[in-house]
């Protein structure tokens, strides 16, 4: 048996995901003309399917303070933090992070899929439970994967599942860490916080929730869920991302918990990986900082997603359940997602395929994400092409299937 | 036929009225049946599929245990065990 031959499944899903003539796992931007548009096969495309949810990525204040760490400090850190040392710029967003959430620790990570890595393995120990929602991105079911907690998978979005799952451990030793997220990136549904947070202190359990998709957008002030739902004192740790509205790479993690330094040296994928490159501390220190200098910015987000939304949903595409900064449209299946997104990209718009097992209860979609960049005409021109494209092949034709027992 | 017998032949059978809603492929499921493999299930319905069986036998397998969970014998020992 060959090495690979265990991915036979996966290279026939690839091969059919390749039907509709662009591989939709490689697709290549050739130049990057502003958050909201880049050159593709040629074509200037409109892109509605990144995580550049406040358009961010040229800013020119960020632009300036990256372009000054690089020539200050540096292209990189050449190795960790623990072992290489911390340049001040790494403190410098810590502090900065840590005083936009209001909390007194904050530790910075790589990436956003390291910081779940970093925080999960390490909350919860051998005796210890950790309670993951079904809909967990990758990075908590891999995080799930390297720490040694048992892990309990409760119902999406159901308190009333997670509280039943509770119950069956009483008078099992150990902590228990429930795990969350603010925004999800598939359906763009939000947590029911409320009566988690309720649930959590019935059990006397600890909440992690992953604000990736929503700091930024979400909250006031742009703290997230959380905040939004004025529940910050009730979560002990959010995690998040800078790889999206902040519009660089990196993950954080900011909490009040007593002890939480010791994870600077306990934490295996934050002690183990090299450290941010100067640029990204800098560049995202001043994206915190426009994010809270330009609330602007998130009206201007929502005002896209009320467009977007709004013009879908009328030309009678199915859509999530929440007017939120992810459009997810639920095509029938596989095949006419596929059609769909390459009818999509041919007319020059660019969006996001998402196809099981990535998506939950099987769902094939294609997933927009808003950028408060995105101009009223750019987003009628999106709902023109995607309407057309669904017209053309019959995208409208019959409700999708599905998959039985498992929603 | 021994309690214990009796008790994995109706978890068994449970399984597999179950998993006929989540097989991508036709094939008729004995104990030595791989999941993946025979029955096309992708890691995140193989989850499901256990999440469906915890409800309905009121027990509660940790996910840790999926990545031992081969066959549809694997998988009513799990529940049996739980
Ligand atoms: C919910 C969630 N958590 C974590 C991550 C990982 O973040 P990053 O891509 O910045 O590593 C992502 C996105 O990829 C995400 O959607």
């Amino acid at each position: 048996m060959g090495l690979f031959d265990r991915f036979d499944g996966l290279a026939k899903l690839h091969a059919m995901a390749t039907t509709g003539g662009e591989d939709p796992f490689a697709v290549r931007m050739d130049r990057v003309l502003s958050p909201t548009e880049a050159v593709i096969n040629g074509r200037q495309t409109i892109l509605i399917g990144t995580h550049n949810y406040l358009g961010l990525t040229f800013d020119p204040a960020c632009i300036e303070a990256s372009q000054k760490a690089v020539a200050a400090f540096g292209t990189g850190t050449t190795g960790s933090r623990i072992a290489n040392g911390s340049y001040a710029g790494h403190r410098g967003l810590e502090k900065t992070l840590a005083a936009f959430f209001g909390r007194k620790h904050c530790m910075v990570f790589s990436t956003g899929y390291q910081a779940n890595l970093g925080i999960l393995s390490t909350v919860a120990g051998p005796q210890d439970h950790l309670l993951i929602d079904a809909d967990s991105h990758a990075s908590i079911y891999d995080a799930c994967k390297l720490g040694s907690a048992t892990v309990v998978r409760f119902r999406h979005n159901d308190p009333a599942d997670l509280d039943r799952r509770l119950q069956k451990l009483s008078g099992e030793p150990g902590n228990r860490v429930i795990v969350a997220e603010g925004l999800y990136s598939m359906l763009g549904d939000t947590a029911p916080l409320r009566e988690f947070v309720e649930v959590k202190k019935k059990h006397g359990a600890y909440i992690v929730l992953d604000e990736a998709h929503s700091v930024g957008t979400m909250g006031e002030n742009g703290r997230g869920l959380a905040e939004a739902e004025g529940l910050e004192a009730d979560v002990d740790f959010v995690v998040g991302t800078f790889s999206k509205s902040f519009g660089a790479v990196g993950g954080f993690c900011v909490s009040d918990m007593e002890g939480f330094e010791v994870l600077r040296i306990a934490s295996r994928p934050y002690m183990f990986t090299a450290s941010l490159p100067p640029s990204i501390m800098a560049s995202v220190t001043e994206a915190v900082h426009q994010v809270q200098a330009r609330p602007e910015l998130r009206r201007q987000l929502w005002q896209n997603v009320d467009r977007l939304y709004g013009g879908l949903q009328k030309a009678g595409f199915i859509l999530g359940p929440e007017k939120a900064p992810v459009v997810a449209i639920t095509l029938r299946d596989q095949e006419t997602a596929i059609r769909f997104w390459n009818g999509l990209l041919a007319n020059g718009v660019y969006c996001a395929l998402v196809l099981p097992p990535a998506t939950p209860n099987g769902l094939s979609l294609c997933r927009l994400s808003l950028c408060a960049a995105h101009t009223a005409a750019q987003i009628k021109r999106v709902v023109e092409v995607a309407t057309g494209v669904a017209n053309e092949i019959g995208a409208f034709d019959a409700v999708p299937a599905k998959r039985a027992a498992a929603g | 036929m021994g309690l214990v017998h009796r008790e994995d032949t109706a978890v068994f059978d449970a399984v597999v009225t179950l998993l006929d809603q989540f097989k991508r492929e036709e094939a008729i499921i004995t104990r030595e049946t791989d999941i993946s493999e025979d029955l096309r299930l992708d890691s995140l319905a193989v989850m499901d599929l256990m999440m469906e069986l915890e409800d309905k036998f009121d027990v509660s397998i940790p996910l840790n245990l999926v990545a031992e969970i081969r066959t549809v014998g694997d998988l009513a020992e799990a529940v049996r065990r739980h």
